[in-house]
């Protein structure tokens, strides 16, 4: 028994992304279950008018989280059936690799996507497509966002090899307290909001909030949305480039063990 | 015969580890060198850079005539590689996976080349299989199919018979033998199977500590250290000072 808690305890603590892993959990948890008690506790008429808004955002944070997740797993798929060398020896240039990836996430997304909105009509009564046709510009830009974590992950993967895994199931629960996917970024505290301003995510769903609530569109918040998902693009290429050329120095991308 | 593979003077460092110490050498067409050497002697280290998926810390290697700084993808194409700690994805069936291979390799008859190969490599009634569920030995069939479906001009062999039984180890090493003279092609076989090496190869490196401590024909190597054959030389140099740079 204590041998086998050993082998466990060794592997966490050589391991940083195992053991930040362990922390941030039930932080994370804590913190956007606190925002959105907050949030109920002392706006209980925000949402009378508009029935379908939390459903509605709740799609469209489900469509991020595939997209980045759905890339996350074309990367992980090939580590864990041990083909990731294969694929690096092919004569594929790393932008090749990446675009193949942006496009086979964008179609997993899609296939889990478009069940989910056919159902909210008949269940719910609902209609994601009230959003209307910025409703596109809403997904383009969560898609790109998705992909920019997937990307940011998978560099993360090269440079540190299969443990930077727990990361990648975990980003995207890092940034939903700073996103504002449930309330307005008013409950922040004001060191968050300051952050929550650096991210798409904050302009996407306040965007996706107003347009159902007041009926009208601040073109400014898809403006500012794009805007930073353009940084965050080039950055997640820039970073995925380095970190290729790290792993070439290292040695990771033929020793893909623990 | 011209040199396919040439490796001039390369060196590794992990940090303060040195894994490979500046090594030269060259595999000329039609040819298969054997690379030998204790567990942790540099020989992983040495095909890692030759397949470009490590970057030496100096050095060159050029690959038909083509230096690999710079090249990457372009020298790719011409080359692939088989090892057992590596795998095609176990979901797909055989014709899928050779088919996505295919296609990655930018090879324009993908069905007559899986045909061709299917035929040579006795994979013809595993075409459907799913390959997760196929023996050591046919799973090592279908990666040999893989490495041979872009008609590489240079081959790596990372132990590729090992944990195959003794007929379709034979099998194998007989295939390797009729294709290399059939295509000439180049070859660098790193194996611990002694016999293997002794029939295949014409020259072989030895490397330990990240070095190459000694070269030859194996007949040539026995008959130089007294020994009676390829594993006792291998024994008595794997256990000895360093020899020959």
């Amino acid at each position: 028994m204590y041998g086998l808690f050993l082998r466990h305890f060794y592997l966490i603590t050589r391991s940083f992304p195992r053991v930040l892993d362990l922390v941030y959990w039930p932080t994370i948890q804590i913190t956007l279950w606190g925002f959105i008690s907050n949030f109920f506790a002392t706006h209980t008429t925000y949402y009378n008018n508009a029935v379908g808004v939390i459903l509605t955002c709740a799609i469209l944070y489900d469509f991020l989280f595939r997209t980045s997740i759905g890339f996350n797993m074309l990367f992980l798929e090939e580590i864990w059936s041990r083909n990731f060398t294969n694929l690096f020896i092919a004569p594929m240039k790393i932008g090749e690799i990446l675009t193949s990836l942006v496009a086979t996430a964008l179609i997993r997304a899609l296939i889990g996507l478009i069940p989910a909105v056919l159902l909210t009509s008949p269940l719910f009564g609902i209609s994601i497509l009230d959003l209307g046709i910025f409703l596109f510009f809403l997904f383009l830009s969560l898609y790109l966002f998705g992909i920019t974590l997937g990307i940011l992950v998978s560099a993360g993967l090269l440079r540190y090899g299969p443990s930077f895994e727990n990361i990648a199931w975990s980003t995207m629960f890092l940034l939903a307290p700073f996103g504002c996917i449930y309330y307005p970024i008013e409950i922040l505290p004001d060191v968050f909001q300051k952050i929550a301003y650096l991210l798409p995510l904050v302009y996407i769903f306040e965007e996706a909030r107003n347009i159902l609530i007041n009926q009208t569109v601040d073109i400014q918040n898809i403006y500012n949305a794009f805007l930073w998902n353009g940084v965050y693009f080039v950055l997640s290429i820039v970073l995925f480039y380095y970190s290729f050329n790290v792993a070439k120095n290292k040695g990771t991308l033929i020793n893909m063990g623990e | 015969m011209k040199n396919l593979v040439e490796v001039k003077n390369i060196k590794k460092n992990y940090g303060k580890n040195e894994a490979v110490k500046g090594i030269s050498f060259n595999i000329k067409e039609d040819e298969i060198l054997g690379l030998l050497g204790p567990n942790g002697s540099g020989k992983t280290t040495t095909i890692g850079m030759l397949l470009g998926l490590l970057k030496p810390t100096s050095g060159e290697i050029l690959i038909n005539g083509q230096k690999l700084e710079g090249n990457r993808i372009e020298i790719l194409e011409q080359i692939n590689f088989i090892s057992p700690y590596i795998e095609l994805p176990k979901k797909l069936t055989v014709k899928q996976n050779l088919t996505v291979y295919g296609k990655l390799y930018k090879i324009n008859n993908i069905n007559e080349r899986i045909e061709f190969l299917s035929e040579k490599l006795r994979l013809r009634g595993l075409l459907n299989s799913i390959t997760g569920e196929l023996s050591s030995g046919q799973k090592n069939r279908v990666s040999l199919a893989k490495a041979l479906i872009n008609e590489p001009k240079v081959l790596l062999l990372d132990e590729p018979t090992a944990s195959l039984d003794p007929e379709v180890g034979d099998f194998v090493r007989s295939f390797l033998e009729d294709y290399k003279k059939e295509k000439k092609i180049s070859i660098l076989l790193a194996s611990h199977n002694m016999n293997e090496v002794t029939r295949l190869c014409k020259s072989i490196l030895m490397m330990k500590d990240g070095i190459i401590i000694d070269k030859g024909n194996p007949e040539e190597l026995i008959n130089k250290h007294g020994r009676k054959n390829l594993e006792e030389v291998f024994l008595k140099l794997s256990r000895s000072k360093n020899e020959l740079n």
